[in-house]
Formats: C-alpha cells, sequence, structure tokens
C-alpha cells in the first residue's frame, strides 16, 4: 500500500535522465582521454544556469554597534547547469556550501553576487513580487519531514496552500487536487484532514514532496530528501522520485552527502568543498575516474559492504584534520591544507575549474587518476605562472578560464603527457 | 555452497559452535526490556541473547526502533526502573548486572562499561567546559587528585588525536567541531579503560572523511586495550568494515545472528535482504531500480502475530501454510551451520537469496565463495 503507484514506465526502462533524449557531436570520445562513455547524460537545454554564484554572509562583531568584522564565504563562485530534464547531484560534507547553493536557487536567499539563469531569466535579484511566477516554477523538497511540515496544519491544508496563493485552480477544485497529489505520491487520499504527526517519517517525506508537486514546477531542489530516513524507507522515497521525474519530465538539483545515493539518481555529479566546486563530471566519469584528491578521497572514505567478504578495513585515502573555517579560508587552493598532494603553487594559486575531459571539469594543479597525479602542475601553463606559482611577467592571467557553466567543445588534456598531443585538444 | 567456516560439521555433536557464555565478556541471555503505557505495554526488546569476547566487536543493526538503543541502555542500567519492565540476564565478567543495586550499578558503569552516544551535541554539557566532563567521569572511579586528573584527561585527548590538548581541554562542547566532539566523548568513554565499550550510532552524525577517522580511532583504541566493542547502526558498511559478529535486529528481536562475513555474504533472513538491496551500491548499475522494504515497521504496542516481519515480506508465500501468519520462528541455526542463526520460515533460504535476491542486491557479491 506504501507502494508508489505512479510507475508508468518500466522498471528497466532508461535510466533516471527520462526527458533527455537529444545528444550533442561532443560525446565522441577520442585520443588518449581515458575512456568515457558519457552517451548518457542528457545534453538538452539547460533550464538551470548558475554563474559564479557567490554568497557571503557577514559576521558581526559583538557589543552595541555590531560591525561587520568578516564573512562566511558559504558559497564562492560556483558555476553548473542543470539540464532541462535531467539531474545534477551536488555532493560534499556539512559546511561546504551545498544547502546554501540550494536555497540561492530556490531564492529564499539573495546571492551577494552572481547569476541565475532559470530558462534565460536572471533570477538572482528579482523583488519577491516579481519572483512569485518563478516560484511556480522552482520548488524545494527540504532534509527534515519532521520540521517542515506545520504541525498545527492538516495535510490537506499543508499540500493545498500552494493552490490557494497562486490561485491556480477555483476554490471547491483544491481538495479533489489535493487528494490526485496524495495519490501521486503514494498515500490515501482520505488522509488530507489528517495532522503531520499521525504520519511516519517516510509518509511525512512524501507529504513534503506532494506539496513541492502541487505547482507542476520545472524544477525541484531537493535538499538531502532521504537522508532523515531509515534505509528501507529511503529507497521507497528514491524510487518515488524517479518515477515523478519520468512521469512530469522535472529537473532536479538534488543535494545529499550520500554519494551512493547521488550517484544512483543524478548522471551527473558535482563535487563542492568550503564553498568552491571542485570537480563536475558525468557519473561514469566522476566515480570510476575521479581525478580531484578531494573527490577521491571522499569515495574512499565510504565503508562498503562487500568488504564483509574480505575481512578488516579498506584502504583508503586518509584526510587529517576538519574543514577550515569558511570565514577564513585558506589562500590558494582551499582543500590545501588537507591535501596529501599540495605544493607551494597551491597556496599561491588558486586552481581554476578547468575541463579536462568532454564532461568533466575539476579544480586542481594536480588532477590526475589516484597514483597517477602529474608531477608538474597542469594549470601552470594556462594561468600563465611557472611551476611553484609565480606570475610570469609575460603571460597576462586569463581569469575567465572555467568559469562558465556549461561545458564546452574543447578542453585542456591533462593526460597530453603521456600521448603526447598538443595542451588544447578539440573534439 | 560449502562454508569455508569451521563450525559448518553436519554432524553437530556439541562442537561448541559459538564459544559458550562463560568465557565471553558480556553475555545477554533471553533480555526483555517492556515499558508498560497507558495504551498497553511496548515491547522494545524481547528474547534477545548475544556475547560479545575481548578484542571483539559485535554490531547491531537495525532501523530506528528496532530496540538497538533500548537494549544497549539495558546493558548500562539506563532505564527509570519505575517505567520499565526488564527481564532475563546480562552477565559482564561473570556478573549478572540485573541483579545489581543501583549503587554497584553505579560502581560499574564507565568502569567496566562505557558508552560513546550518537549525537555529541546533546551528550555533553554545553555548560561545562569538555575538560571538566572527562575529569569528572576520571575522579568518579579514582581517588585522584584534581591535578593529576586533568592530565590524565590531556593525555587522553592527546591519544583520541586532539590537537593542543593542553589548551583545548578548557574548550566548551561548543567550540569543537562534529568530529572533535566525537574524539572527546571517546576520550571521555575510555578514560577509565573499560573493558567493554558501547558505541551507539557513533558516527552517524558525522561526514564520511571524519567518520573514517572516528572508525579507524575506534579500532587502535580497540586493539590498545583489547575491550570488546558493540557498535550499533544502520550502515551496513560501517558493519562489515568493524564488526566481527553482526546481530540484526527487527522489531525488539534478533532476527539474524551470525560472523560479520558470514551474514552479509550469506544471510538467510528476508529483512537482512531488504537491508542490503533497499541501498544504493557505489560501483553498481545505476539504471536498476532499489527495491524498498515495503510498508513501515510495526509498531511495538500491537506487534503483528506469527512473524514480526511478515506483514512486509516478499517471500512469505514460499512457506507452507499459514505459518508466517500465526507461528513465531525461533531464532535457530539455517542451512549454513550452526554459526549462523536465523529467525525464519523459509527452508531453503540460500537458494533464493541465490536465484532472486543476489542479483538485485549487487552482481559484485556473486564471485566471492
Amino acid at each position: 500500500m506504501d507502494e508508489p503507484t505512479l510507475t508508468t514506465t518500466p522498471a528497466d526502462g532508461p535510466p533516471a535522465n527520462g526527458g533527455a533524449t537529444s545528444s550533442s557531436g561532443s560525446t565522441s570520445t577520442s585520443g588518449s582521454a581515458a575512456p568515457h562513455r558519457t552517451a548518457t547524460v542528457p545534453h538538452g537545454e539547460p533550464i538551470l544556469e548558475v554563474d559564479e554564484l557567490q554568497m557571503y554572509f557577514p559576521v558581526k562583531s559583538s557589543g552595541i554597534i555590531r560591525r561587520t568584522v568578516g564573512h562566511v564565504q558559504a558559497v564562492d563562485g560556483v558555476s553548473f547547469q542543470v539540464p532541462a530534464g535531467g539531474a545534477l547531484g551536488l555532493v560534499g560534507e556539512s559546511g561546504c556550501g551545498k544547502s546554501t547553493t540550494g536555497r540561492l536557487i530556490t531564492r529564499l536567499l539573495t546571492p551577494t553576487a552572481g547569476a541565475i539563469r532559470f530558462e534565460g531569466q536572471d533570477i538572482a535579484r528579482l523583488s519577491p513580487r516579481e519572483l512569485k511566477p518563478v516560484r511556480r516554477e522552482i520548488q524545494m523538497i527540504f532534509q527534515d519531514p519532521y520540521t517542515s511540515l506545520n504541525p498545527r496544519h492538516t495535510v490537506g491544508s499543508i499540500v493545498g496552500a500552494p493552490l490557494e496563493i497562486h490561485k491556480v485552480v477555483p476554490r471547491n477544485k483544491v481538495l479533489p487536487r489535493v487528494q490526485e497529489l496524495l495519490e501521486i505520491v503514494g498515500l490515501n487520499p482520505e488522509h488530507y484532514n489528517r495532522y503531520p504527526n499521525e504520519f511516519s517519517g517516510g509518509q511525512r517525506q512524501r507529504i513534503g514532496i506532494a506539496r513541492a508537486l502541487t505547482l507542476q514546477p520545472k524544477l525541484l531542489v531537493a535538499d538531502e530528501p532521504v537522508s532523515a530516513l531509515d534505509v528501507s524507507i529511503q529507497a521507497q522515497v528514491i524510487n518515488l522520485l524517479q518515477d515523478l521525474q519520468r512521469e512530469f519530465d522535472i529537473s532536479f538539483l538534488f543535494i545529499a552527502h550520500d554519494l551512493a545515493v547521488v550517484r544512483h539518481f543524478c548522471p551527473e555529479v558535482a563535487v563542492m568543498y568550503l564553498g568552491k566546486l571542485v570537480e563536475i563530471a558525468d557519473r561514469d566519469t566522476l566515480y570510476n575516474h575521479p581525478h580531484h584528491p578531494y573527490t577521491q578521497a571522499l569515495l574512499s572514505a565510504v565503508p562498503d559492504v562487500k568488504q564483509a567478504a574480505i575481512g578488516g578495513r579498506r584502504d583508503r585515502i586518509r584526510l587529517e584534520g576538519d574543514v577550515p573555517s569558511p570565514i577564513n579560508p585558506p589562500s590558494g587552493c582551499r582543500f590545501r591544507t588537507r591535501c596529501p598532494l599540495a605544493q607551494e603553487i597551491c597556496a599561491k594559486v588558486e586552481p581554476p575549474l578547468l575541463q579536462i575531459g568532454p564532461h568533466h571539469k575539476v579544480a586542481c594543479h594536480f588532477a590526475g587518476e589516484v597514483g597517477q597525479h602529474p608531477t608538474t602542475p597542469i594549470s601552470a601553463s594556462v594561468l600563465g605562472v611557472d611551476e611553484q606559482g609565480n606570475q610570469k611577467p609575460e603571460a597576462a592571467s586569463t581569469s575567465e578560464l572555467g568559469s562558465q557553466p556549461g561545458f564546452s567543445d574543447t578542453w585542456v588534456d591533462v593526460h597530453g603527457h603521456r600521448g603526447g598531443s598538443g595542451a588544447t585538444r578539440s573534439s | 555452497m560449502t562454508s569455508h567456516d569451521t563450525t559448518a560439521s553436519p554432524a553437530t555433536s556439541a562442537p561448541v559452535p559459538r564459544p559458550s557464555s562463560s568465557d565471553a565478556l558480556l553475555s545477554v541471555r533471553e533480555l526483555a526490556v517492556h515499558f508498560p503505557t497507558s495504551d498497553g505495554v511496548v515491547k522494545a526488546v524481547d528474547g534477545l541473547s548475544f556475547d560479545v569476547h575481548r578484542g571483539k566487536t559485535l554490531g547491531i543493526v537495525g532501523e530506528s526502533g528496532s530496540g538497538k538503543s533500548v537494549s544497549s541502555a539495558a546493558i548500562l542500567g539506563l532505564h527509570n526502573p519505575a517505567r520499565t519492565r526488564i527481564s532475563g540476564e546480562i552477565y559482564l565478567n561473570g556478573v549478572d548486572l540485573l541483579t545489581l543495586s543501583s549503587e554497584q550499578m553505579r560502581k560499574r558503569r564507565g568502569r567496566e562499561v562505557a558508552m560513546i552516544f550518537q549525537d555529541p551535541l546533546s551528550a555533553m554539557h554545553p555548560y561545562y567546559t569538555v575538560g571538566n566532563q572527562i575529569i569528572e567521569a576520571y575522579r568518579v572511579h579514582n581517588d585522584v587528585s584534581k591535578k593529576a586528573a586533568r592530565e590524565r584527561a590531556i593525555e587522553m585527548l592527546d591519544r583520541v588525536g586532539i590537537p593542543q590538548p593542553d589548551r583545548r581541554i578548557d574548550d566548551y562542547p561548543h567550540q569543537f567541531s562534529g568530529g572533535m566532539r566525537q574524539r572527546a566523548m571517546i576520550a571521555m568513554g575510555l578514560i577509565n579503560d573499560p573493558s567493554m565499550l558501547i558505541a551507539d550510532e557513533p558516527t552517524t552524525a558525522l561526514d564520511v572523511t571524519v567518520q573514517a577517522q572516528i572508525l579507524d580511532l575506534l579500532q587502535d583504541l580497540q586493539r590498545e586495550f583489547n575491550s570488546a566493542v558493540i557498535i550499533i547502526t544502520h550502515d551496513l558498511g560501517v558493519v562489515a568494515e568493524m564488526a566481527d559478529d553482526v546481530l540484526v535486529m527487527y522489531a525488539g528481536r534478533a532476527v539474524e545472528y551470525g560472523p560479520c562475513k558470514e551474514i552479509l555474504t550469506h544471510p538467510e533472513m528476508p529483512y537482512t535482504w531488504g537491508l542490503l538491496s533497499s541501498v544504493p551500491d557505489v560501483k553498481g548499475d545505476t539504471s536498476a531500480r532499489l527495491v524498498p522494504i515495503p510498508g513501515n515497521p510495526p509498531s511495538l504496542l500491537n506487534p503483528p502475530p506469527g512473524c514480526t516481519f511478515h506483514p512486509r515480506c516478499v517471500h512469505k508465500d514460499k512457506v507452507p501454510g499459514d505459518l508466517c501468519w500465526t507461528v513465531e520462528p525461533r531464532l535457530e541455526p539455517g542451512q549454513r551451520g550452526p554459526g549462523h542463526t536465523k529467525r525464519c520460515h523459509l527452508t531453503n533460504p540460500d537458494d533464493i537469496y541465490a536465484t532472486e535476491v543476489l542479483p538485485e542486491v549487487a552482481p559484485g557479491l556473486v564471485e566471492e565463495s
């Protein structure tokens, strides 16, 4: 009874990125690049484009005159795209800014800089009045199903409120629509008169999903939608979200810290660390050929059930210490204080988010697969600095490198020293 | 199909399948924890038995409300006796903890058996410095001066990997990061060198890289102090990497119990199958759908008759008659020898697992054995 009832696509249908059919030519892999099988990555027009998004929260001094003494650099220059009908996963540890990014996109927060282009329209600076139509298109699913539902409202009024606020249907049609939505998310439509406390955690999350679906949004920002649920319930909710995505062609920004869940749900995954994107790629590349040391450490830290057959602990890349404070992040590369590869250049020059494959961008001077990191910085020539990170006098820094949200048809070939072709390869 | 387990001899002429309870450090027998409420009796834990040996780790797995934490609180004697009915036996070092007075229990708590809680922010008092809380834990059991206790606390904080322990000891819990708070909790738990350590979801609130650090630390300390550890978690991956034995709980009962490798590679209980198949794999096929366990965990006020898992079990049709609906199965050895017990009526779980469940769970597991 609690099973999702909405399955129209058979389980063996196309993978999660149901809506995307078009595939442009740049998936052709060539040369010495690692084998990429990226045919499943949707290549449609991006529904959402985030460009150099920045959110600095002021830190005030204590006392009577509360001056701003610093900023929490929660999100700093993040750029990515969410393809229409696709799903982008955003992973990272707590405090890395992934939830803030979600809240900026839903405009629960106003960014301090940068653009959020939703269907071509920049919504970063819209006033609340101008935002109202946008809110119909972008909805959010929250992490905690216990605190994100008003305990004093019935399920019917929670799910029906958006309909009344946006006057989508006449008043007497609200209830039938609410019941329809409850049925879609696998709840008993007769339960519209109950209160949230009468439902279990998984059912409450379904209520939250029904509320997000009410206005038939085009983009859903799901902020840790399953992390508060028990494992057996997690799978139910993930399956429901996948069904909804196929059925209604909804795009997802899926924010989570659970790497396995993100991999299962999202054809494209971005990794954040301390307010910056460190790596973004299609899921096969990211999970099988991660090039950033942080992504590699993150993946190796996930405990694996299959280890039971071998016994003992898995070999992992050990990271020492904790994430530094975002108020005063390290100079240069923000990961360098915990990075096993860090060298002089890492403290001096911030690594740009370089595209190194058809669907792969990474922000590391020494990007490479585990055990095959290059000894000389790959970004030095592009940035116009020498190997210690000192600015070369003749080369002007090309600051725009890698800041574009999408992927381009040309990329820096980091495997060039193996294959021996030029620094830039076009497909 | 042959197990390389030494206990798999079919003629069970008492080959001592698991070491008898006498040499186990902690031995729990038929533990039941019931809470009488105005709505009826909540049977949070029923008929629970397990052993933990020195230097070994037992992983207890289950969903919220399955009785994992309630049973560990019973071992520590943390339940309010006026509101709880506890029966059974809990032997620690040969002494039945349930027969002790609260004064006697207090002497053992922290000294012989200590606990690491899930959420170090709420388990530590926000009003006292981390150091004072650790010092207090030490001085309760040891008649030493404040100065000596402080030195010992600094030593412990250093041992668990807190940088500049002589300075950080005077910080308040909120000044620590999540991982450091958990380290401080571990320091507090281990300062009296307990022989038994219970870690209740020690890493659930932590990020994966920090989780790996804490698990490393727990393992190092266990080796150093040769203590017995119970690790309570819902993460099968953590269990796979940490535990020697696994106890799977559902609705207050043990439903499967045995060596970790055995349970996770050849599970025989449909609930364990469900747990394995509902978690996506970091390496698995991404186009495959997850196979959730249908429905919700039962109410412990009014558990279903027969097997408590039958309302959610997809394999109950394979049991003849209405056995699953009427008779509660006993926790007994299945096809794979006496070391591996399960609470299920299925007579050929290995075949069902190999043919129906394993292809769904993870094809990677097939290669082993």
